[in-house]
């Protein structure tokens, strides 16, 4: 039976970017562990021989042709985001940590 | 803070070194993998954008059908094997420049899975390099730090992101663990990393460029003390982009872990990034479960099913791969193996291949590139192919030496013109009157001029001492600013004196 | 008004009858619409946005066209308004998602299903409220208010599409848009005595629909009749390339099924009655108005019989674990980066990118959704996937050959689309899980990907409406709007006309 700890809550929180307030964590938890208890029934049925599904309709990729369209304009791409220099997104930097570390 | 190092030939002595290769390929489709945005290296910033490559709410992906045929394509040359069915995953991490916020990738049922490269060493020998998978992937934006030196992160105080590059397809080329590579482990990295490069570029699929970003690699290093044990802990140096910064990460690591082992410490799983600048590796972050992805199946994408027919319809059209591409040329051209080895080091077959087809001849092109133009670009620090010089210009200048309208020394300055931006080879010899003197009337003057104002060297030259003769063609070609044919003036003073 | 006030209150099919023969122009019936929206929004607050000029600047354009007798090859329905649920992406028009981390976003692109609409010459009237996200079934967790019920303003409309539901239910529209998950079309169509369809899985583009959970999720018509969502469901369904999961097949015949069904006959039809849902939990008056139409569907031929869906029980937990899953990672992109909000780390907290996402995401997302998107992330962990995740998938593996197996005995299921009637505010919003389980009933079909819908079949104890549901096979929409359209003339019959007759509509005569 799955239960939530406030760590655990704590550290799905950073995983998932929401930063939680202490009193957000404290409902949170009692409301997933009654959400997990429904939830572990599932397992009862879900046996090895079952194979899963992912999407419920069977279908097979599409391929599109490579063909360009045409693109939103700067304007249009960037109309939500805030700016400083002509063209580009501006973000806050993450200090100590380098460049190109995150790439996949 | 500088690293303990032990020295290379103890430390592969004392541990056997362990390497894989996480490969990235830009590939060089029209559009994008998931919509039709096209896509053009350094076009202006945030210009090259569907709501799909922004990750607008309600857009959704759809798979290009050349990136398949390439990955295909690639799967093939690889000796991969290719699954009927595969699907793509997301892998779930927050990025600034991924506009999803997850990376569309492949995880338990890649296109391409369990194939091998044999790569060629030094002494000719092959080595065969086990394949994991072959996958395909979306690239993500590109940053630029605002306030921090030289573009690096640190004390930057704002970044600014052109999402152009995100949604670009790679397909990313895993190695199995490399093993028996002892002491070659760099050597053997740096082959497999060019035959790969090779390879790609024989396919069509990738400009491959390396300083363009096309094609990175993530090095993995282990030690373990001998090569039944099993597998150490490695170290992931990410994103290496030069192939003689990934043999020397190798080096490097492998002469790190050792040091840190034989002292009785413990090698961190942690990804690492080689730094040009001090030639070292650099720690970054420690792997944690924070690099938990999520993995899951796209939702918005459904099995991709490659059909046998279809691979038939790919396999119909292979080009000739590298090696073969290879032996077929030093055929042609007639170079000893030695002269081929040279050829390939300083990654000249295409530049001598497309300058033999521009109308030079294979020696002569060799001349050129092996040559001066090597000497050029390491002074430059540049590619061969980054130097502002064509095939054709080279061929160019051949025919003119051919001709006998350029001697080895004007050719040389004409080649300079060229490199210095003064135009084509034709221009180049235009502009400054470059050509040799074939106005014997002219050319007779100076020889007499040169004899009459030095007499003593006429005597010498009478008595059969030949040596002076040097003196008379340099004075004669100063006089013509170097246009006189060397042969021809002696070949007159001879006649002069007798 | 009293002339508006008729107009608006025809079906969608009659309506489009008068623009062609011309009794009428689009910008009349788009105007009337707009009155009554202007007259009905105090009390029941079913839009986040209205779209008066564009309305009416389309509505012109198409009673140009007309007039130019340029209208060949438009469907039906072209010139009669619609009202978009704020979940589907609107060129020009503010779309949120009933969000505050989207708040005044303009979509630079329509959806697939907004291009529909436009070609057909329907004039947009604007955006319907809705639980953040589509993520609630009550409407309550709309960052921009409540939606009211039209039958009784103390109580929930539905949701997530409660706007949509209450705007064609209080005449607002005659039409709307809507996306089903969970039941968020079907189940609101049953609080409000409307009428909601989820087509099949891919049966209609989701391309341009805010993903909530990729797997579950399907764009689908609200009316207030059968034939009205017929008509609808063929003006946005068919194949589209910029949707992976689109069905590369034509729109089935579903406004032909509905016009059969309209002639009453149902010999022949094999009607399921779905053992596992019902029962307890089902409020008495319920249970008893679906009875009573299931005896009305006997009454006219059909042939009924109970049936077994061992594993439809399970389908409820697995929803629970698959939606959560999807929203975590369809929702992360809302991070403050290049639209909608962003929120900067108070003093004292690194300025740098991820506490700035972390603190948007906190600011800028609803209670529930928080809530589901941590749940997801839990669901997906490594560790946990093949407990969580993986057991869901399999799940939904035995749903999928229930319903075969169902679908080689009968031709259609049956069951009542809700546990109750529509609740009272706040009623349920301290328990999240028994919101929960007023899904039960509407869930499996999002599970198996399969086509239901929700009709009115008369009114509870409390004078609520009740609806009742019907389940085809996959791809075979049509085959539920033959015995829907059926059921619906035979208790229009008794009613003596729509059951939102039974209504009062104080702002119609105001």
């Amino acid at each position: 039976m799955a239960t939530f700890t406030r760590e655990e809550i704590e550290h799905l929180a950073d995983l998932a970017r929401i930063a939680l307030t202490d009193e957000e964590i404290t409902r949170m938890q009692s409301e997933l562990n009654a959400v997990a208890d429904a939830i572990d029934e599932v397992q009862k049925v879900a046996t090895d021989d079952v194979p899963p599904t992912a999407n419920p309709v069977p279908l097979e990729a599409y391929l599109r042709p490579d063909v360009a369209a045409t693109p939103l304009t700067q304007e249009e791409a960037l109309a939500g985001a805030p700016r400083d220099r002509p063209g580009h997104v501006r973000r806050p930097a993450d200090p100590g940590r380098v460049i190109h570390e995150q790439r996949h | 803070m500088a690293e303990k190092l032990m020295k290379f030939s103890e430390a592969v002595k004392r541990f056997d070194p362990v390497i894989g290769l996480e490969t990235h390929v830009e590939l060089c489709t029209n559009t994008k993998l998931f919509c039709p945005a096209h896509i053009e290296f350094g076009g202006e910033p945030n210009t090259q954008l569907t709501p799909v490559s922004l990750g607008l709410p309600g857009s959704l992906p759809v798979i290009n059908e050349t990136a398949v045929d390439f990955a295909i394509k690639l799967g093939l040359a690889l000796h991969c094997e290719i699954a009927e069915w595969s699907q793509f995953a997301r892998k779930n991490y927050f990025y600034p420049d991924m506009p999803r916020d997850y990376q569309i990738s492949q995880y338990d049922k890649p296109t391409n899975g369990n194939g091998y490269l044999d790569v060629e060493l030094d002494d000719g020998s092959i080595f065969r390099v086990p394949i994991e998978r072959a996958h395909i992937e979306d690239d993500a934006g590109k940053n630029t730090h605002v306030g921090g030196a030289d573009g690096r992160i640190e004390g930057a105080d704002h970044s600014l992101v052109d999402y152009n590059r995100a949604g670009v397809p790679l397909i990313e080329i895993v190695t199995k663990p490399i093993e028996g590579a002892g002491e070659r482990a760099a050597e053997i990295a740096g082959a497999y990393m060019r035959t790969l490069r090779d390879i790609v570029r024989a396919l069509g699929i990738s400009h491959a460029r390396m300083e363009q970003g096309n094609m990175r690699a993530d090095v993995n290093v282990s030690l373990r003390n001998k090569p039944t044990d099993p597998l150490g802990t490695r170290s992931e140096t990410k994103n290496v982009n030069s192939f003689r910064g990934i043999e020397k990460t190798i080096v490097y690591e492998i002469r790190r872990q050792a040091a840190l082992l034989s002292d009785g410490g413990e090698v961190l799983q942690e990804t690492r990034h080689w730094d040009e600048a001090s030639q070292t590796t650099a720690g970054g972050r420690l792997k944690t479960d924070a690099d938990d992805y999520r993995y899951f199946p796209d939702p918005d994408l459904v099995m991709l099913h490659i059909t046998k027919e279809h691979i038939e319809r790919i396999a119909k059209d292979m080009p000739e791969m590298p090696r073969e591409r290879r032996n077929r040329l030093q055929g042609e051209w007639k170079f000893s193996d030695l002269e081929m080895r040279d050829v390939i080091n300083a990654d000249a077959l295409d530049l001598i291949e497309d300058t033999v087809k521009a109308g030079a001849t294979a020696s002569g092109a060799k001349k050129w590139w092996l040559g001066e133009l090597s000497r050029e670009a390491n002074a430059k620090g540049v590619s061969l192919e980054e130097l502002p010089i064509t095939p054709a210009d080279v061929a160019e200048v051949e025919k003119l030496i051919a001709s006998g309208k350029l001697n080895d020394k004007l050719a040389k300055k004409t080649v300079s013109g060229v490199l210095a931006g003064e135009g084509t080879p034709d221009e180049v010899v235009k502009k400054h009157g470059y050509e040799v003197v074939q106005d014997t009337g002219a050319l007779e003057a100076a020889v007499d001029k040169a004899l009459a104002d030095n007499p003593d060297i006429v005597e010498k030259l009478k008595s059969g001492n030949m040596k002076p003769m040097g003196a008379i063609i340099g004075a004669v070609m100063r006089a013509t600013k170097g246009q006189a044919d060397a042969k021809a003036v002696s070949g007159l003073v001879m006649k002069k004196l007798h | 008004m009293s002339n508006a006030t008729e107009l608006v209150k025809l079906s969608a099919a009659q309506m489009a009858e008068k623009i062609r023969s011309k009794e009428v122009s689009s910008r009349e019936l788009t105007q009337a619409h707009l009155d009554v929206i202007e007259a009905a929004e105090p009390t029941v607050n079913a839009f986040l946005h209205v779209s008066d000029k564009e309305a009416l600047a389309q509505a012109d354009a198409f009673d140009k066209k007309l007039a130019e007798g340029d209208t060949e090859g438009l469907p039906e329905l072209a010139g009669v308004p619609i009202a978009i649920k704020d979940m589907i992406v609107t060129k020009g028009i503010p779309t949120t998602a009933a969000s505050k981390i989207l708040e005044g976003w303009v979509p630079p692109y329509d959806a697939t299903v907004i291009e529909k609409i436009k070609a057909a010459g329907m004039p947009i009237l604007g955006k319907t409220n809705l639980d953040e996200f589509a993520q609630g079934s009550s409407t309550e967790h709309s960052a921009f208010g409540n939606t009211h019920n039209p039958w009784d303003a103390t109580r929930v409309p539905g949701g997530s599409g409660g706007g949509s539901a209450s705007a064609v239910g209080s005449y607002e529209a005659p039409l709307a848009l809507g996306t089903d998950t969970g039941g968020s079309i079907r189940q609101p169509g049953a609080f409000t005595g409307t009428v909601g369809v989820k087509p099949t899985y891919g049966g209609v583009s989701r391309y341009g629909a805010i993903a909530m959970a990729s797997s579950l999720d399907q764009i689908g018509p609200c009316g207030r009749t059968v034939l009205d969502t017929a008509l609808l469901h063929e003006v946005i369904g068919g194949n589209d390339r910029r949707d992976s999961t689109s069905i590369p097949a034509p729109v089935p015949p579903v406004a032909a099924a509905a016009r059969e069904g309209l002639k009453r006959d149902l010999k022949g039809v094999r009607v399921g009655l779905i053992k596992e849902i019902g029962g307890e939990g089902f409020e008495a008056g319920v249970a008893a108005r679906f009875n009573e139409a299931v005896k009305l569907l006997e009454s006219m031929g059909a042939e009924v019989k109970e049936v077994s869906l061992p594993h439809l029980p399970y389908s409820l937990g697995a929803y629970y674990i698959i939606m959560p899953s999807e929203v975590s990672s369809n929702l992360a992109r809302y991070d403050g980066m290049r639209y909608g909000l962003r929120v900067m780390p108070p003093a004292g907290v690194p300025q740098t990118s991820a506490n700035m996402m972390a603190y948007t995401r906190e600011a800028g997302f609803g209670d529930e959704v928080k809530r589901r998107i941590i749940l997801g992330t839990y669901a997906l962990s490594a560790g946990y996937y093949d407990a969580w995740y993986g057991s869901a998938q399999k799940v939904r593996t035995l749903v999928i050959d229930d319903f075969n197996k169902a679908f080689e005995q009968v031709d259609v299921l049956v069951s009542p689309t809700a546990p109750s009637t529509a609740f009272h505010f706040g009623e349920k919003t301290s328990d999240p899980l028994s919101m929960y389980l007023g899904d039960v009933a509407t869930i499996p079909a999002n599970m198996a990907g399969v086509p239901a819908m929700s009709i009115p079949c008369g009114l509870s104890d409390n004078g609520m409406p009740v609806g009742f549901q019907f389940f085809a096979p996959q791809r075979h929409d049509e085959a539920m709007y033959k015995p829907a359209a059926a059921l619906e003339a035979a208790l229009e019959e008794q009613w003596g006309g729509n059951i939102l007759t039974k209504m009062a509509t104080p702002w119609l005569n105001a």
